[in-house]
């Protein structure tokens, strides 16, 4: 493609044809994470549905597929009511401070061994950052509507972020340790060689810590303190409508897929195949599903935003105090625990890594 | 918190167990009805839109005896009467009003020549408010139009009456 491009636009200085080149991945990117979002929307209730023994939505197109098309259409042509106390710079900014972190983390993901928009190499440092930067948009969101429930459930969001942004940092150490790299690419390149050498095996509890600090990171059940519907409405944003609430909407499930993203990354090898390293498959006919590509990590992924739903359709809402204890009781201590019996591991060279 | 708590904790054990609640809950055949296009069963003794009914010589049932409007515990029915040139008494007026009608079937029970009966339509409605007025020529239209079944919906049940 890029050599098609540069060919294309062969007049042009180089530098004018990266540039062209990465804004064409961005626009790439965020209208399939778009559609992603249309597609997750679906998912989501037709999943919960079924797990009520129900059919979920089945009337707009072909089984109910235009269903989430419908729903934004109705979303964007509601009426945009703005509190008459509200700070209305801040009301409007917040929606688009929350979804501008959860769309630019999406720079530093690797699809494919080729296709990644920004290689950098603090990679996982960014998007420590930027996943963090969300909880302004919300705080700011619960603060700007001037309404008491709004405040609520931005006050329970910004503790509950801080609370399990730690865990997942630590968490994110023990990959980090695991690969030597904060560069994403190298660290699925460190996990290459068959299922067992993914991280997942030598770094179980953290695992499993972060996709519980990832779903309460995006306000999910059962973590959605913030929204809280019986307690406090809708919380944070309780005075949004039409675009503004979808605005929200859409940074929600674009984190969703995000934290599902980045631990199949992480934890599930990313691109790697789960066939990788069956030597017998790689001279058969069957040698392509051995090949890393791009769809190894769309399975991984959605099978966590299954996760995600299914959780939601199974468990209560924690209490406040129970989220806290969780968070600050449990996880922080499983994860340094287990940095500290990595650190034997790597000493002692038991890992699937070695030292450098 | 002993040891073998604490492990139970951290094996996660009981959300694995919701887990498989719910996932087995997923396969599970759907009860869902498509409503419009699928219905459920009516019982015969379901009790629908009030309707009066004629003999089959045209010839209406009801002889005014004002019985249902005294049963009528939400005091939906007004009638009024009068005599007929061969003696007979009639109705001249009959009107029930729809959201009064707590659909009880007491007029229907209390009807001495099954004039009154209760069809099994629940799909109707009205648009303006003065509609919800039914008048005798509408009802004794609702007895023509839903004859036949609600004949044999009574006769079904007639055994347990």
């Amino acid at each position: 493609m890029k050599e098609f491009l540069s060919s294309l636009l062969s007049s042009l200085d180089p530098q004018w044809i990266s540039l062209i080149w990465s804004l064409f991945q961005i626009a790439i990117v965020t209208a399939c994470l778009i559609l992603t979002v249309i597609f997750l929307v679906f998912f989501e209730r037709k999943v919960i549905g079924y797990m009520h023994s129900r059919v979920g939505p089945n009337r707009v197109g072909p089984m109910g597929t235009l269903q989430s098309i419908a729903d934004t259409i109705k979303l964007l042509l509601k009426e945009v009511i703005i509190p008459a106390k509200a700070d209305k710079f801040f009301f409007l900014l917040s929606p688009i401070l929350l979804l501008v972190p959860a769309l630019a983390a999406w720079a530093v993901i690797p699809f494919s061994p080729e296709f990644i928009i920004a290689d950098i190499n603090a990679g996982l440092l960014y998007l420590l950052a930027l996943t963090s930067f969300g909880v302004y948009g919300v705080i700011l969101g619960g603060w700007a509507s001037n309404s008491k429930y709004a405040f609520l459930g931005s006050m329970r969001a910004a503790a509950q972020m801080v609370a399990y942004e730690i865990a997942m940092g630590f968490a994110l150490v023990g990959v980090l340790m695991a690969s030597g790299s904060l560069k994403l690419g190298e660290i699925v390149a460190a996990q290459s060689g068959g299922v067992l050498s993914w991280f997942w095996v030598p770094l179980f509890p953290l695992f499993i810590v972060y996709f519980i600090s990832g779903i309460a990171e995006t306000n999910r059940h059962p973590f959605d303190l913030a929204e809280g519907e019986a307690e406090i409405v809708a919380g944070f944003h309780v005075e949004y409508s039409g675009i503004g609430f979808a605005i929200f909407f859409l940074a929600e499930y674009i984190n969703m897929a995000l934290i599902s993203v980045l631990t199949s990354i992480l934890f599930l090898g990313g691109w790697e195949s789960f066939f990788a390293g069956l030597t017998f498959l790689e001279d058969s006919i069957l040698a392509f599903v051995v090949e890393p590509s791009i769809f190894w990590l769309l399975i991984k992924a959605l099978f966590f935003l299954f996760v995600f739903v299914w959780l939601r359709a199974s468990f209560p809402r924690y209490r406040y105090d129970q989220l806290m204890s969780l968070g600050w009781k449990v996880l922080i201590p499983i994860t340094i625990v287990w940095i500290g019996v990595e650190c034997v591991m790597y000493v002692m060279q038991v890992g699937p890594w070695s030292v450098a | 918190m002993n040891m073998l708590q604490l492990l139970k904790k951290l094996s996660l054990i009981d959300f694995i167990k919701g887990f498989i609640v719910t996932l087995k809950a997923f396969f599970r055949r759907k009860v869902t009805v498509q409503y419009p296009e699928v219905k459920t069963p009516l019982s015969p003794r379901f009790r629908g839109k009030l309707a009066l009914m004629r003999y089959d010589n045209g010839e209406e049932r009801c002889i005014a005896c004002k019985l249902c409007s005294a049963v009528c515990p939400a005091q939906a029915i007004t009638i009024e009467s009068e005599e007929r040139a061969d003696g007979s008494r009639r109705t001249v007026k009959f009107e029930i009003d729809a959201f009064k009608c707590i659909y009880c079937g007491f007029c229907e029970e209390a009807c001495p020549v099954d004039s009154i009966v209760e069809t099994n339509i629940f799909e109707y409605h009205m648009t303006e408010n003065h509609q919800r007025i039914q008048t005798k020529e509408m009802l004794l239209a609702t007895g023509d139009q839903h004859k036949d079944q609600t004949i044999k919906n009574k006769k079904k049940d007639s055994r347990y009456r």
